[in-house]
């Protein structure tokens, strides 16, 4: 196996790398370790000036493919031109984000050229030239370990669960004339929020439930912003019609694991428990003392959500 | 427009799931099995399509006899027809593997567009729906939140980290579904009654043309299960005031915990 690579795809959005880029080359780089071989990181639809940085985090080749095309992640380019790139690369193992551009691209991929995928990855290690993987399944009920067999084996890791990895190396860039080939879909248009962090990626989430009694989330907002982090809701909010679908942490909506966590109003379903439980610290306001959310909390406070929330901001500006 | 809309049953979300004695499975005798969530927002989808340019709706899913309830429950929703995939040799499949299965499937069944969850609850694989459009050499769009067909395309808006991307695809095409997109209806009882004699084929692998032996061969395989790490006791706040409680907080998360 000491020819081959272990390949990276990064992720960019307006030429600027997401994080999961990093955690993806971090973890690349320690699988690669563990194979003894390099590590070779993809680019595509952005330039060599912020490829370059990719190598302190591991990558010992970038290979940058800066078109046009490419520019906008749209499924069947991408995928035309990562399998060439596979094709041409050999490589043993195939690692990228879970993220909703990876979970687009990489059962694809997997699918074209009949490789082993296992999603959402929250650890990677090598056995016998192997990977074997754990995976959370049933909204993270269960923690599943997974054996890959055949090549390359696909990694998608999940947001938010690897370490980030800053190396020495200086990683050398080639530029890459790629075909995007036949495509049927066509890029019409892209609207974000901006500003507005990512719940899969953000270090801290302050999340309301069916508690807040309305749509207002002034008090949650004010905390979570000033904590930079995101605003989450229980599925009874978003049902609500309180928050929007793109704010739901739990089975049937995102699976977060952020550095702390704080559920306000939040009685705690199962399906919201499985959500969320990952999380390193959470803490729970509830008026209910019997709630089942504070059998996940490291900290909880009973009371009025609306007396205590103000009163935390307060105390975190005074530490500031 | 001829729709097919693939289906899995899954444990329903309300369910506390338990390791099977195997150690590489989960304990399904007890557990209430229901359609997919997200297979949901697909069925609903392609009747409301059908509901709009006419046309058909077939059910299809690869599972066991029991499988069989989630597809008639569909039919009550509203679908035509259903197409269930049962095998033996199915059992230790992968997604992959399962995707194959549903394209071989697809090769007898006529349709200008597919419709599939997002992901399945019970393993969360992300795989099939896309894997299917691969296998079947038709573009598609995952994580939908609302389409709209004309002309022969389809216009999708996908729901991406912090909004949304419009793409748009040539039919035949697939999409798969987020949270949003519909709020699936209920069965009624004149719907239930005329689900009973709905056309619901039940075939093996061979049916299909496909190899027993070569179908069911995974290239990834669970090796083990085990329950998330337990967490550590918390720790309930108390103080005399509203006031202390927070001021508390926010000391052990600095000091303890060294997250603020």
């Amino acid at each position: 196996m000491s020819q081959q690579c272990v390949l990276a795809i990064a992720e960019q959005s307006d030429a600027v790398f997401r994080k999961i880029t990093y955690e993806v080359l971090s973890e690349g780089r320690r699988i690669a370790d563990s194979l003894g071989c390099p590590l070779t990181a993809v680019v595509l639809g952005a330039g060599e000036d912020i490829s370059k940085d990719l190598g302190q985090y591991g990558a010992d080749r970038i290979l940058v493919a800066d078109n046009q095309a490419l520019r906008e992640y749209v499924n069947d380019a991408y995928t035309n031109v990562i399998a060439d790139i596979i094709d041409k690369e050999n490589p043993c193992v195939v690692i990228l984000g879970a993220s909703t551009q990876g979970k687009d691209l990489s059962p694809r991929i997997a699918a074209r050229i009949n490789a082993p995928l296992a999603m959402d990855c929250v650890a990677v290690r090598v056995e016998n030239s192997n990977l074997v993987v754990t995976r959370p399944m049933y909204g993270g009920k269960i923690l599943a370990e997974v054996s890959l067999d055949g090549s390359p084996q696909i990694a998608a890791i999940r947001p938010n669960s690897m370490s980030i990895a800053k190396t020495a190396g200086a990683g050398s860039v080639e530029k890459l004339d790629v075909d995007v080939g036949k495509t049927d879909l066509t890029f019409i248009e892209k609207r974000l929020e901006t500003g507005k962090v990512e719940l899969t990626e953000a270090d801290v989430i302050v999340s309301g439930g069916r508690g807040m009694g309305g749509s207002d989330f002034s008090i949650i907002e004010e905390l979570a912003d000033l904590l930079k982090g995101a605003v989450g809701a229980s599925r009874s909010a978003v049902d609500e019609g309180w928050r929007s679908l793109s704010d739901q942490v739990g089975q049937t909506g995102k699976v977060v694991s952020p550095n702390l966590y704080i559920a306000c109003g939040i009685s705690g379903a199962i399906q919201h428990l499985a959500g969320m439980s990952s999380s390193r610290v959470i803490v729970a306001i509830n008026k209910d003392p019997d709630a089942p959310i504070f059998s996940k909390a490291d900290y909880g406070i009973v009371g009025d959500l609306f007396e205590i929330v103000p009163l935390i901001t307060d105390e975190v500006k005074r530490l500031k | 427009m001829n729709i097919v809309v693939l289906l899995k049953q899954v444990p329903s979300t309300e369910s506390f799931v338990e390791i099977a004695d195997d150690g590489v499975s989960i304990k399904t005798d007890d557990i209430k099995m229901v359609i997919n969530p997200y297979d949901e927002f697909a069925v609903e989808e392609g009747i409301r399509l059908k509901e709009a340019h006419g046309g058909s709706v077939t059910i299809l899913s690869v599972g066991r006899e029991k499988t069989t309830e989630s597809i008639r429950t569909a039919l009550a929703m509203g679908a035509d027809s259903g197409v269930l995939i049962q095998d033996p040799a199915i059992e230790g499949c992968d997604s992959l593997g399962i995707a194959r299965i549903l394209a071989a499937a697809l090769k007898e069944i006529p349709f200008d567009l597919i419709i599939a969850g997002q992901r399945a609850v019970d393993d969360d694989g992300f795989q099939v729906g896309v894997a299917v459009a691969e296998y079947l050499k038709i573009p598609h769009v995952s994580m939908v939140i609302k389409e709209e067909i004309i002309d022969g395309k389809i216009r999708c808006h996908r729901t991406v980290e912090g909004g949304t991307v419009i793409l748009e695809a040539p039919l035949p095409a697939l999409f798969t579904t987020q949270r949003g997109l519909n709020e699936p209806r209920y069965a009624s009882l004149p719907g239930i009654m005329k689900a009973k004699k709905k056309p619901l084929d039940i075939k093996t692998l061979a049916d299909i043309g496909l190899d027993a032996e070569k179908a069911g061969k995974p290239m990834t395989r669970i090796i083990a299960m085990k329950y998330p790490p337990e967490r550590e006791e918390g720790i309930i706040i108390e103080g005399d005031s509203a006031q202390a409680k927070a001021a508390a907080l926010v000391k052990v998360l600095h000091e303890k915990a060294k997250i603020i």
